[in-house]
């Protein structure tokens, strides 16, 4: 089957869910293209309306979505929080995924004691709710970025350690391998050339759920001000920096927090689609 | 039932085990900091007295073990130390708000149980239909959706629009019962969707797994209602899964419960925590979390128990994998 044929096939929900993660890849890509004014720009007053009371926005200004609480426009702000946001997060998945199939495959192909260690770490780190635990490594080691990425990465490498575990495990008592092992290829190119390849469907859905669990994350963290922090353009943040607004009724926050909304349920479509299409595939059906 | 109690004890001392490198990872996570922590955490600004204060209050001063010993059986007779920031008792700081919280989360359970059931139950009667895959996707959305958003909904249609409930949630010395009930309802409504959505989904799931059993045929074949057997034959069976996801989604109300305080500025300890780590007030954050460890070590404890005591499979000891 042709990429474009499979696309086609897809259910409904699946193509809303691929559109959504093209138009925000987009916005990630030509930020500075698309958005009409910077990312920290003042435009104008406190809350101005957007398109739906364009009468009484001063003149030579085109809010689409209305200004923020330091009137800057919230549409270009989305749009560079697009970027910000979800750069941040997939970079922590990328160190999660490398950092928990890494221990995942060791554990696997090691067994014994060193799989002993490592799963009863692994299982201690999750007996502790992620968000407490992260709340903790912020306290003592502050919010910044990098220390960001790297409490989230090391916090959500635990569940791709279970996951790639399991895997490596299942794989390894492959009759392929076995063949590998009598070749006498060494450990490292059974899990690179036998194991990976045979595991990237899964892994590829983990990834996706990996996704939207750090992309969550985050941007909580963010909302209650101990992630991304000004004036640097992020959803979580910017849902906070405008939440007192939503007392005056103008319903400024609503619209970063419907773009992280957006975003988590388009990747949990196609993730849905995704393992029942793998699923299929593999029984033949 | 000896050998029950045995593995009960068994799990009982891996709780407590978890609990105690619990206390460790927290209360030396402040040796992650390089060099002096004091120092670290007060900025360059600090005087010689705060730090040395700071210092005397973490106790920097003494031998890590006596030290961790020291703050441990403080944290056990419900002296955690001193606050940083005002100098209050962190136990103090705690009562208060410890009681607003546990509130919320039992208003919250109470309104999401029931009701995630009830769907659940409905789903199974109705399945492949229409209403079937509304509420699946529909709870699949409510997963997906971060708590602030749901909050901030629901403030917006139910407090500015309509102009019924508070958005946000005071909690004062005497207020009648009804008050305290009106003033968490926006917060408890928005923890509930979530918890509703997972044990709807959790609910179906287990009861399709039994609905699959050969009992479940012959009770069709001899005619019996659908409803009955979903309730009568298929539900006791399904139970034990699902006390287990009821208790996992207490746990998972501790995460919910930090954000959705925020958002209504509710005074309990989810909210107090947040203000501490900005504040990086050291005692207090470190006694939150293990609270918030110790429920959620507590709850994961009593949901392995119950599947132990409702399934006989379970009660032989597992053997180690070759």
């Amino acid at each position: 089957m042709t990429v474009g044929r499979v696309l086609r096939q897809a259910p409904l929900t699946a193509k809303i869910g691929l559109i959504l993660i093209a138009l925000n890849l987009v916005a990630v890509v030509f930020a500075p293209w698309i958005a009409p004014y910077g990312e920290t720009q003042v435009v104008g007053d406190q809350w101005l309306p957007g398109f739906w009371d364009h009468a009484s926005m001063p003149d030579g200004i085109y809010a689409l979505l209305g200004t923020d609480q330091l009137g800057r426009d919230i549409f270009s702000r989305l749009v560079y929080g697009a970027r910000n946001s979800i750069l941040i997060a997939l970079g922590t998945t990328a160190l999660s995924f490398t950092v928990g199939v890494t221990t995942g495959m060791v554990a696997a192909t090691a067994r014994g004691v060193v799989d002993q260690i490592m799963s009863r770490i692994v299982d201690i780190l999750m007996g502790f709710p992620t968000l407490i635990f992260a709340l903790l490594l912020l306290a003592v080691l502050g919010s910044s970025i990098p220390v960001l990425i790297g409490v989230i990465a090391l916090l959500d490498a635990t569940r791709v350690f279970r996951l790639s575990r399991a895997l490596g495990m299942d794989l390894e008592a492959q009759d392929y391998v076995e063949l590998a092992r009598l070749r006498g290829e060494r450990i490292g190119w059974i899990v690179l050339h036998e194991i990976l390849p045979n595991a990237t469907g899964p892994l590829a859905a983990e990834f996706g759920l990996r996704f939207c669990f750090v992309f969550l994350f985050i941007a909580t963290l963010s909302f209650l001000g101990l992630g991304i922090q000004p004036p640097m353009a992020d959803w979580g943040s910017m849902v906070r920096e405008n939440a007192s607004a939503i007392s005056f009724g103008i319903l400024t926050p609503l619209f970063p927090a419907a773009a992280i909304a957006i975003l988590t349920v388009a990747v949990n479509l196609v993730v849905d689609w995704f393992i029942r299409f793998t699923g299929d595939a593999h029984h033949g059906r | 039932m000896n050998v029950i109690g045995a593995i009960i004890a068994k799990r009982v001392g891996l709780g407590l085990f978890t609990l105690f490198v619990i206390s460790l990872l927290v209360f030396f996570a402040i040796q992650l900091l390089p060099g002096d922590p004091a120092s670290a955490i007060l900025g360059q600004g600090a005087t010689p007295e705060a730090l040395a204060s700071f210092r005397h209050e973490l106790g920097l001063d003494q031998t890590p073990l006596i030290r961790y010993l020291a703050w441990a059986s403080g944290l056990l007779h419900g002296d955690p130390g001193h606050s940083l920031a005002n100098g209050r008792l962190v136990a103090d700081l705690i009562g208060e708000r410890l009681g607003n919280t546990v509130y919320l989360a039992a208003v919250s359970t109470a309104i999401a149980m029931p009701i995630g059931v009830a769907l659940g139950v409905m789903a199974t009667l109705m399945r492949g239909r229409v209403w079937d895959s509304i509420t699946s996707t529909l709870s699949l959305v409510t997963i997906s959706f971060p708590e602030f958003f749901i909050a901030y909904i629901l403030v917006a249609v139910f407090s500015v629009s309509l102009g019924w409930l508070p958005a946000v949630a005071f909690a004062e010395a005497g207020q009648t019962g009804w008050q305290r009930f009106a003033n968490v309802a926006l917060p408890a409504i928005t923890l509930s969707l979530t918890v509703i959505a997972y044990v709807m989904r959790m609910t179906r799931a287990a009861l399709m797994n039994v609905m699959a059993a050969p009992y479940i045929e012959m009770a069709q074949l001899k005619g019996t209602r659908p409803f009955a057997i979903v309730v009568r034959h298929a539900l006791p069976n399904a139970l034990a899964p699902i006390i287990n996801v009821v208790l996992l989604n207490l746990a998972y109300l501790i995460v919910g419960v930090v954000v959705v305080e925020v958002v209504f500025v509710y005074p309990g300890l989810g909210q107090l925590l947040v203000d501490s780590v900005s504040k990086r007030d050291l005692p207090v954050v470190q006694a939150c979390c293990m609270i918030f460890a110790a429920v959620y070590v507590l709850l994961n404890l009593t949901a392995d128990i119950l599947a132990i005591l409702s399934n006989p499979r379970l009660r032989r000891p597992r053997r180690t994998a070759a």
